[in-house]
């Protein structure tokens, strides 16, 4: 077990660096550059923009770029925005936890209720209440999030005035409401069929009949005997799927104007600002990588057949 | 209609304690249905048998014959639906336990009749340790503490004499060997002491050295904590050793009962008969291996008459239009044969002819 984590977190390190590289150079090869893009539609003289860019480090080749970049990062340095002259480890550390509570905020809606009503479903398969939610569930999957985040909006906030279309800065946590649900129902959806089929067929196995036959109550038989075993498949999705959610928040975030990592990627890019692109990408690959890392651990956990070595 | 419990009742059994002089368990009449999109498939139709303390009942029957069926309704643990249990009683010391509630059931399960499944590795959950899965019948049924629980799992799994107990009981189902799994689903029906035990073909699915020991094993424990067994199996060689009697069901009836070794000795059914000659001897050895010919009836169209006709070679036309009553048994003079009886319109030729 102590030589796989190794192992995993080793293998990290390539994928760490073909990432920032491939983020690096995507910015690199995008026409326009941050001097540029400060002075906007000014003609600004092409000496001084020159020396700006010298200053910066902008004027050397790609490969020396991302090695500095690399080297300011091993010391805890994610560099400075040009325009506003910001550390991008400031901006990172004001919008990271506005997306990380989103993202967790979806994540527990998707876990609570997508697992409740493929439980609701599953136990009575092929009935009127487990047909009705999966047609709810496909309806969920084909509409595209952004027209559900519209209609929430339309609906919520400016028909009925419950919510603000807009998310204030605080990003408070019934603000985040409506963007959780809207992030989160995709997910929902597949959370739900997955468990709705997996207790389904669980419940036929061998080994549930053999807990009614040893005269368990009923709650065990549900709570330790089923729940353990449909659970696996589910846990595996919920692991990849958290890193899916942390990108549909960039989206989401569009939708209501929430001031997180979407919020300042979307803005970086129209200023050609590298360093933040990179910063904030790398840190989601990193957290992408970290949590499916733990969902193996948590997998062979749940399912005792499963063995790393 | 002479229903056979009235004859095997008066079985003399070796073991039986004579203080509950009733059996322990009597299925009367059962009847189980299954509805499915092909049809009603009556899977049993009137099953009759009983078993007392210390008492072994083999049940014998081609695949299909509604063996299984029969044990998981006296269990409880039939898919209802499509299953249904349309007419019959099933009582337990006495009373019936089609009209107990399900709390009542639910503790006769496990603690007074318990069950063994033939296929262990599906049978036992592959999420939780072996220690867990025996311990958890101590910890529900009697209360006892998570490490209490855990010393009885390791003291049962000694009693089953699966080896190093003490450093297995945290295993998983499937790290052990098939008959080492079949040992715990074993202790795990005896845990509680119960008074009866179903074993559905414990044995099928192990090879033939560790099936020996395995049942080898079954009946000694039986034996021991003078119990009750219904053992549920194919195999007529397995039977020999260890029944005290024999029901051989044919499309979810009984059409023979007998004290075991006098079913072997001289068959009173058509189809017991057919059974026994296809079991390989040692004597006929190159010889051609008989089979009854034919295929068992689908149940949603079971033969008018007996069901067994269009198999039988001793068929007549009243076979195929009147349904043979399981009658007693007797002498070419008269003389009771206790606890046999068959369902065919020509017993007297085929156990005296
Ligand atoms: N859950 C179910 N749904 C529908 N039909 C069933 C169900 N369980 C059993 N049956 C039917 O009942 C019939 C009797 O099955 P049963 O399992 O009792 O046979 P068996 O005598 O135990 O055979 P085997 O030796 O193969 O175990 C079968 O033909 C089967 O199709
Ligand atoms: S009743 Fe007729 S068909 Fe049935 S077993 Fe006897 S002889 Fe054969
Ligand atoms: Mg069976």
């Amino acid at each position: 077990m102590g030589r796989y984590v190794a192992r995993r977190l080793l293998q990290m390190i390539p994928v760490f660096i073909g990432s920032t590289l491939l983020v690096f150079s995507m910015m690199y090869a995008l026409p326009g550059d941050p001097v540029r893009a400060l002075a906007g539609e000014q003609t600004v003289d092409p000496a001084q923009i020159a020396a700006m860019k010298k200053d910066l480090g902008l004027d050397l080749p790609l490969w020396h770029q991302y090695w500095n970049y690399m080297v300011g990062l091993f010391q805890g340095d994610f560099g400075t925005q040009i325009a506003s002259g910001r550390p991008v480890a400031d901006i990172i550390s004001e919008a990271f936890p506005i997306t990380v509570r989103l993202t967790l905020f979806a994540f527990t809606f998707t876990v609570l209720v997508g697992i409740s009503i493929g439980v609701f479903a599953g136990m009575k398969a092929d009935t009127l209440r487990d047909r009705g939610l999966l047609i709810l569930t496909l309806l969920l999957i084909s509409v595209p999030s952004f027209v559900l985040g519209f209609l929430g909006q339309y609906f919520f906030a400016f028909q009925l005035g419950w919510v603000n279309p807009n998310v204030s800065g605080e990003a408070n946590w019934n603000e985040l409401f409506l963007p959780a649900v809207v992030l989160g129902s995709l997910s929902l959806a597949y959370v739900a069929r997955l468990t709705r089929t997996s207790i389904a067929e669980n419940l036929r196995s061998d080994y549930m009949r053999t807990a009614v036959a040893k005269g368990l109550p009923r709650r065990r038989i549900i709570g330790v005997h089923l729940m353990r075993n449909s659970m696996i498949p589910v846990v595996t999705f919920l692991g990849t799927d958290l890193g899916a959610l942390m990108g549909g928040a960039v989206v989401t975030e569009g939708i209501f104007n929430v001031k997180g990592v979407g919020y300042n990627i979307f803005d970086a890019l129209r200023h050609r600002e590298g360093a933040t692109v990179v910063g904030i990408v790398t840190l989601i690959v990193v957290v992408y990588l970290v949590s499916s890392l733990l969902v193996d651990l948590l997998y062979a956990v749940l399912d005792p057949r499963i063995r790393y070595a | 209609m002479t229903i056979i419990d009235h004859t095997t009742a008066d079985v003399p059994s070796p073991h039986g304690s004579p203080e509950d002089s009733g059996p322990l368990l009597e299925v009367r009449d059962l009847h189980v249905e299954f509805h499915t999109r092909d049809g009603v498939a009556r899977a049993v139709n009137g099953v009759n048998y009983s078993v007392s303390s210390g008492e072994t009942l083999a049940v014998l029957g081609e695949s299909g014959s509604g063996k299984s069926v029969t044990a998981q309704a006296i269990m409880g643990i039939l898919d209802m639906p499509p299953g249904r249990i349309p007419q019959g009683e099933i009582l337990y010391r006495g009373r019936d336990m089609l009209t107990m509630s399900n709390e009542e059931r639910r503790l006769i399960r496990g603690q007074k009749i318990a069950m063994i499944f033939q296929d262990a590795l599906s049978s036992l959950n592959p999420v939780l340790s072996v220690g867990y899965q025996l311990g958890e019948m101590f910890r529900v049924h009697q209360g006892l503490s998570k490490k209490e629980a855990k010393a009885k799992a390791i003291e049962l799994m000694d009693r089953v004499r699966i080896p190093a107990a003490k450093d297995r009981v945290n295993d998983y189902p499937h790290q052990f060997s098939g008959g080492m799994r079949q040992r715990i689903m074993i202790a795990m029906a005896l845990a509680l002491e119960p008074d009866l035990i179903i074993a559905d073909e414990p044995t099928t699915a192990l090879d033939v050295t560790v099936q020996a020991q395995v049942m080898d094993l079954l009946a000694e424990l039986q034996r021991e904590y003078n119990m009750g067994l219904i053992l549920i199996t194919h195999d007529l060689g397995v039977v020999a050793d260890v029944a005290d009697k024999i029901a051989v069901m044919y499309a979810g009836r009984i059409v023979e009962t007998a004290p075991v070794h006098e079913l072997y000795k001289r068959p009173a059914h058509p189809y017991t008969r057919g059974l026994l000659d296809s079991i390989p001897r040692l004597d006929q050895k190159g010889q051609e291996l008989y089979a009854i010919k034919g295929l068992p009836p689908n149940l949603t169209r079971i033969p008018a008459g007996c069901a067994f006709n269009p198999r039988c070679p001793s068929a007549q036309d009243i076979c195929r239009t009147d349904i043979p009553a399981l009658l007693s048994v007797t002498e070419r003079d008269g003389t009771e044969l206790p606890g046999r009886g068959s369902a065919c319109h020509f017993w007297k030729e085929t156990i005296h002819g």
